[in-house]
């Protein structure tokens, strides 16, 4: 065996940065509750979003009961099906993926990914959960108050959002832009973590291009929300104000259930474009680290060097920028100006293209790879699929001629789900499967990995791809019943029935995957530090589950990008970044 | 900040490799806390921006009924002009190390500020009680919604400052101290520079020809 030498690296002295001052609690409860723990945090995190993603989850279910069999449940009626919609949308979106993406990947992996003790500002970590399930706590409140939770459809418009006669609009409606406040209170604590460490805590030699993807997503992501949540932000306490103390930035002087309203002046339409310019940024904001995500579990998967890592880089900032001018095609039937439709519809289209440069290369760093078909490379595939079926039906709506016949049809819903529920769903599934080994120091049970990612993959399918045609027909959606129409044919309702079933299947399924969580955590096959032979830092680490400070007494050195897999010459099919060009086995090489 | 050089360097390729490894694994010069404070002051100044473009949105409309004028804006506008000076000084002098001068510009910072937000609560009182006052008219609304989140963060400044001052007496690090102060007096002309904008573009009359300009759209 024979050593390369004489890189740079030799001469290169120890690491300025990254050391940090860390707090050590003595107790459990300072440990493990009060965590100042970037990883605890980011557990804490996920175990709080999963806990209100299953709620939605079971809301799904009640809606598609009465979808699939209408009136044969007592407990559902047009009121609590608007509830069902509403608080299923809003907890799915932000209370669990941008919650889960970025406050448990983003908090578990960028401290291990590049290379750090901790976030640099771990007491403002902590604040910054603790807000968080505050917010969690104010929204599940408003399921037990007068009148329930609010019913005005995950996009809160106004005015019918706080008018008398939509469900929830007591107390539900000002418990949900509370709530909201909060959240984004909590995420800005957190995002300033995320963005200050990605760019001030690095090892040595960890340049940003030397980033994984993962890391690039996230961040991008962060960024994106810091960027756009004010703008619900402000739309939820003006809101709130017009709701509580009567002003009008929203509310236009209407007649309602008969009386007129003390509301003057109000414009409806600027909160839906604030609205959907925090909105459109949020679609990114689930879905770029989903595609950084995705890149790495493709790449170590496929024993392959990611393909275009520098275009892939470039794709996500792209399309971070792109993303904040796009909002208005949510609007195509708000009656704003033509030429406004049709320049918010070229920027949409625009963004097919780094869009599409992604799933080309993930799809290129397939291509001759050394594939393993291990459940999160199922799950990084399946994701590929969802990806690309909601991305098409995404061309249809994003040009304006097309997009308003298909608006407010279940073509929309079908839409939406396949490219940021399903899609950023099956790359949440391969990630745990990915990183569980590192978090707890034991493998997932495989064969319950691959039972779970098959159901839930033709599930998704089953659910989402007859919902398409639906739309074609003309089926509406938000809507409790659909009653006698002459151009919806009696079929479809067997079809929603079908689809309902799908979703109770798909849903059910869901058990089995919680259940092999706990039971590996306790019986799982000890996984070792580095199962699936990665190069990036956390599988590096000495102690797995990492020690509190991640690396030991000394940070690592990086001396090469995250990708190199399948590197000719060299003895293993993967090089650790920490690993210096003279310390790899290569036979029969000489320098 | 090198960042956009960096995009472009190819990470896999041996040459590039040598210079990344000496890499020290900060993207800037600056401390965690002041890159941190710029970054949140990016995110105060987009909740502004998007009030300030809301303002203007609404203005345009033909049902627009501006605002009375409150002239005590103007004394207002002076403290907190004032509050900076005094921060300023305040951190012109722990940088030369003068100690009493930094005490006494950061209480006079903090003492102009607290003016201030009394001031504005006696602008809010006087607003309320003129004849012109309707909480449905948007300009008004707009007016107590944009200076409250203004004397918000202001607020959340006093906390900061608070901390600050609690810690000059006696024995300190300076370098901390030095730190914290320059955090504070950025932040406040931050907010300085935020209020200018909103008085001078909002609350000093109809300014919608000037926001059109701005906007590119007259």
């Amino acid at each position: 065996m024979e050593y390369v030498a004489h890189d740079a690296s030799a001469f290169a002295p120890p690491a300025e940065v990254g050391e940090m001052e860390l707090y050590h609690p003595k107790t459990w409860v300072g440990k493990y509750i009060w965590s100042q723990d970037a990883k605890i945090i980011a557990i804490q995190y996920a175990i709080t979003a999963i806990g209100i993603g299953l709620v939605a989850l079971v809301l799904s279910w009640f809606m598609r009961l009465q979808l699939g069999f209408p009136n044969s449940f007592h407990f559902i009626n047009p009121s609590n099906y608007l509830q069902f919609v509403t608080q299923h949308g809003m907890i799915m979106v932000i209370y669990l993926l941008t919650a889960l993406f970025l406050g448990g990947f983003g908090n578990y992996l960028i401290p291990l990914m590049v290379g750090a003790r901790d976030m640099v500002f771990p007491y403002v970590n902590m604040v910054s959960y603790w807000v968080y399930l505050s917010a969690v706590l104010l929204l599940i409140a408003s399921f037990f108050v007068t009148g329930g939770p609010t019913g005005a459809g995950w996009t809160l418009y106004p005015p019918q959002a706080i008018l008398q006669g939509t469900p929830g609009a007591t107390w539900g409606i000002i418990l949900m832009l509370v709530s909201l406040a909060l959240f984004i209170i909590g995420f800005t604590m957190g995002g300033l973590n995320y963005v200050v460490t990605v760019l001030q805590a690095r090892t040595r030699g960890m340049t940003m291009m030397r980033l994984p993807l993962t890391v690039w997503g996230i961040f991008t992501a962060t960024v994106l929300a810091l960027l756009a949540f004010p703008a619900l932000f402000v739309s939820a306490i003006m809101m709130l104000l017009d709701l509580t103390l009567g002003t009008s930035f929203f509310m236009p002087a209407l007649v309602s259930m008969g009386q007129q309203s003390e509301h003057t002046g109000g414009n409806p339409l600027l909160f839906q474009h604030l609205f959907w310019f925090f909105g459109h940024p949020e679609v990114y904001i689930v879905a770029l680290p989903a595609f950084g995500i995705v890149s790495d579990l493709l790449s170590v998967h496929a024993r392959k060097n990611i393909f275009g890592y520098r275009m892939m880089v470039w794709a996500i900032v792209a399309i971070g920028g792109l993303s904040f001018l796009v909002w208005a095609h949510h609007m195509y039937v708000s009656g704003m100006n033509p030429y406004f439709g049709f320049f918010f519809a070229t920027t949409t289209l625009i963004i097919a293209i780094p869009t599409a440069l992604k799933v080309y290369n993930w799809v290129l760093t397939l291509w001759h790879g050394n594939i393993r078909l291990t459940v999160p490379m199922l799950f990084a595939i399946g994701f590929i699929f969802a990806f690309i079926h909601g991305g098409l039906t995404g061309l249809f709506l994003g040009n304006v001629t097309v997009s308003v016949p298909l608006s407010d049809t279940m073509f929309v819903v079908a839409h939406f789900h396949m490219v940021m529920a399903v899609a950023p769903i099956m790359v949440v599934f391969g990630a745990i499967y990915h990183w569980y080994p590192k978090i707890t120091g034991r493998m997932l049970n495989d064969t319950l990995g691959k039972f779970h990612f098959w159901v839930t993959f033709l599930g998704t399918y089953a659910i989402y791809l007859p919902m398409h045609y639906l739309g074609f027909l003309g089926v509406p959606r938000r809507y409790y019943a659909v009653g006698g129409t002459d151009f919806i044919p009696a079929s479809a309702q067997s079809l929603n029935a079908g689809i309902t079933i799908a979703a109770l299947i798909t849903g059910a399924v869901q058990v089995v995957f919680l259940y092999n969580l706990v039971w590996s955590y306790y019986k799982g096959k000890p996984s070792g530090g580095n199962p699936w032979n990665a190069t990036t830092l956390e599988w590096q680490t000495p102690d797995t589950p990492p020690q509190h400070g991640n690396f030991g007494p000394t940070l690592p050195s990086v001396y090469r990008w995250a990708y190199d897999y399948s590197v000719p010459g060299a003895d293993q099919d993967f090089i650790p970044q920490n690993v210096p060009a003279r310390e790899v086995a290569r036979t029969g090489h000489k320098t | 900040m090198n960042i956009f050089h960096e995009l472009t360097v190819k990470p896999w390729a041996t040459d590039q490799g040598k210079v990344d490894d000496l890499h020290a694994g900060r993207t800037s010069s600056r401390a965690a806390k002041k890159l941190a404070l710029r970054v949140f002051l990016a995110v105060v100044a987009v909740l502004f921006t998007l009030l300030v473009t809301a303002y203007g949105g609404r203005m345009a409309y033909e049902d627009w009924r501006p605002a009375p004028q409150v002239s005590l804006l103007w004394a207002n506008t002076l403290m907190l002009i004032l509050s900076s000076v005094a921060l300023q000084w305040a951190q012109y002098s722990v940088r030369r190390g003068r100690m009493d001068a930094m005490r006494a510009g950061l209480l006079a910072g903090g003492a102009f500020a607290v003016v201030f937000l009394f001031g504005q609560l006696l602008a809010w009182r006087q607003l309320g009680t003129m004849v012109y006052f309707e909480v449905t008219n948007p300009a008004i609304a707009f007016f107590y919604l944009i200076t409250g989140l203004h004397g918000v963060h202001l607020l959340g400044g006093l906390v900061a400052w608070g901390r600050t001052v609690s810690k000059v007496w006696g024995d300190f690090d300076v370098a901390k101290i030095r730190q914290s102060v320059e955090l504070c007096t950025v932040y406040w002309h931050f907010l300085l520079l935020v209020w200018l904008v909103l008085f001078g573009l909002l609350f000093t009359g109809n300014n919608l020809d000037v926001l059109l300009k701005l906007c590119g759209i007259r």
